[in-house]
């Protein structure tokens, strides 16, 4: 039996919808999908160490650390939940980890996938090397699996690019491989 | 009482206070602060480091600061037990309609509000947990709104003497009126708290994409009572400070109005207004002022008095703004403010207010102590994940530079607008 093809969708707040809905109905039918959402451990630290800064306060003992975890974690579950019954694979894989979002990423990917389905987070009205975000940037230079960047909401018309003015169209230069 | 020449004198309270700062972050055993500080503080009084007379005169004059401070954290503190915080969550979360810039202008807003009026404190404790859980709730990501709470306790505690503990220790000592104090300082906090908005949206740009979801609970109405109480008590601001009379009072009023019917109808049970008093935290400030103290009386002190740019023009302002922030970056902005006062107090309002825009927007650079806290915690927990520092250190590396300068800049403006 050939083994069948295992993707699987990045999610990540604000953009995930447009995510699933990019390949609703474009999988196929008898791949395995996973959900991965990762949940950044940078963020209730930061906010600790804002705390921390605090000087003379004894901090900890009013700063739960598992507040900001179990807040986070509601939200994750939340978030891989409505994704698999928006995508109506409630066979999916649920996967949800916790670190570095880029890294944990990567590494989820790492073994037996064939396909890394991403949203874009950058910046519609600046597109350039950096319409990805850090995290979407380092994921596509690192996944050693093929990584599919779809558009979270409509995509930039083909007007984005200035195109070539047609009263004067360009030369068509000596084909390069003819001299050879 | 035994003397101890000059220079040995200065070692030893030198000694202390680095002995303090490193006992402050570390906390052995998770103790408060002031366990280590009162001893330190003791010992510099029985070697007769800290002669008892200079003990009592900056009592003194400390008392009357931690007893404004006490005010302002137990009336914060019963602003959240009315629900005040919880309420601007409920609110941020239905304007924004789950839109993540809007949302950030609105956590912009709010944290600047909270800070100006209830403290930095107020902003670190209590809004920034109830800005993550609105984040969650709205399924948005939670880092730029976080890093806005972070920087805004900073940045913009820059308004009035009740918003930073570095405030109230400068205007009790230089003796501004509060609304002079408010006055001068509105000019450099709308700025700070604009070029923190410039560079916070572009730099969060990609995590400042899409959508949320609507939350569906039913929004929490805001506490009347407690909002009136925290109005009036702006307005107390003002009226005593015509009258002549200590702010303070206006603060205490407001505490005791809000923490008086909690308690009477047992919303509140003493033990919270004794945990928001945060004794430990009062007994550390007096420690620390006494401590440092005894560093600026053998030698530094004149030291700072000589050799800074003290003057208000506009050179020397951005110079007393980056030492202070210097300074605030390498001790800490609470040690950094009480040895920089009183030099600055001699040399007059401006001087005064630029060492605040240093050491209030300067520990935005490193967060030193919590940079010191979270290494130790990681040293105690012993494993690998790695720490967010590279971004914290980015992102302050950008915002407090030209914080600094744009504040500094508008302070010199409104000191000629203002007088």
């Amino acid at each position: 039996m050939i083994p069948s093809v295992r993707i699987v969708l990045w999610l990540v707040e604000g953009t995930w919808q447009g995510c699933v809905d990019a390949v609703a109905n474009r999988l196929p039918p008898d791949a395995s999908v996973a959900l991965l959402y990762v949940t950044a451990s940078t963020v209730g630290e930061l906010a600790d160490a804002a705390a921390g800064g605090l000087l003379g306060r004894a901090m900890p003992r009013l700063q739960p650390r598992h507040q900001y975890q179990d807040l986070a974690d509601e939200a994750a579950t939340a978030i891989l939940a409505a994704a698999a019954g928006q995508l109506a694979r409630p066979d999916a894989d649920l996967l949800h980890k916790r670190g570095r979002v880029e890294r944990e990423v990567v590494l989820a990917v790492a073994e037996n996938v064939d396909l890394l389905v991403a949203a874009r987070d950058g910046n519609r009205s600046r597109l350039g090397p950096k319409s990805l975000g850090p995290a979407t940037r380092f994921v596509v230079d690192h996944a050693p699996c093929a990584v599919l960047l779809v558009w979270p909401d409509e995509s930039p018309g083909i007007e984005s690019i200035s195109l070539p003015r047609h009263d004067h169209p360009p030369p068509m230069g000596p084909d390069p491989l003819s001299r050879r | 009482m035994p003397s101890v020449p000059s220079p040995l004198a200065e070692t030893v309270a030198a000694l202390i206070l680095a002995a303090t700062l490193v006992g402050a972050v570390a906390r052995p055993r998770g103790l408060p602060e002031a366990v280590m500080a009162v001893p330190f503080a003791a010992v510099l009084l029985l070697l007769g480091v800290l002669p008892l007379g200079q003990a009592g005169a900056e009592t003194k004059i400390l008392a009357p600061t931690i007893g404004f401070l006490a005010a302002v954290l137990v009336l914060a503190h019963m602003c959240d037990h009315y629900g005040l915080f919880e309420a601007a969550g409920s609110w941020m979360a239905t304007r924004s309609g789950a839109r993540p810039v809007t949302l950030l202008a609105l956590v912009f807003g709010v944290a600047s509000l909270a800070t100006a009026v209830l403290s930095l404190d107020a902003t670190v404790v209590l809004l920034t947990p109830v800005v993550f859980a609105t984040v969650a709730r709205l399924r948005l990501r939670a880092k730029p709104h976080v890093y806005a709470c972070t920087h805004l306790a900073n940045s913009a505690s820059l308004l009035l003497p009740v918003s930073n503990l570095t405030n109230l220790l400068a205007f009790s000592a230089s003796g501004l009126s509060f609304i002079r104090f408010g006055a001068t300082m509105g000019l450099p906090w709308l700025v700070a708290i604009g070029v923190e908005w410039l560079v916070l949206r572009r730099f969060f740009a990609s995590d400042l994409v899409g959508h949320g979801e609507v939350a569906v609970r039913v929004p929490r109405s805001v506490p009347v009572f407690a909002s009136a109480v925290v109005v009036l008590t702006l307005v107390g601001f003002v009226v005593t400070s015509i009258l002549h009379v200590a702010p303070a009072f206006a603060a205490l009023g407001g505490a005791v109005l809000l923490a008086g019917p909690a308690l009477i109808s047992r919303r509140v049970a003493p033990r919270d207004v004794g945990l928001a008093l945060d004794v430990p935290f009062l007994a550390f400030v007096l420690a620390l002022g006494l401590i440092v103290k005894a560093v600026s009386l053998h030698g530094l002190g004149s030291l700072v008095l000589h050799f800074f740019p003290w003057g208000s023009s506009l050179g020397s302002l951005l110079l007393i703004a980056v030492i202070a922030a210097v300074l605030a970056n390498l001790i800490n902005n609470l040690p950094a403010v009480l040895l920089l006062l009183p030099a600055a107090t001699a040399a007059g309002a401006g001087p005064v207010l630029a060492v605040l825009i240093g050491v209030n927007t300067g520990p935005n650079l490193t967060y030193v102590g919590s940079l010191a806290t979270l290494l130790w915690r990681r040293v105690l927990r012993k494993h690998g994940e790695e720490l967010p520092i590279s971004e914290f250190l980015r992102l302050g590396a950008i915002t407090v530079p030209p914080v600094l300068v744009a504040a500094t800049l508008a302070l010199w403006l409104s000191l000629r607008l203002v007088g």
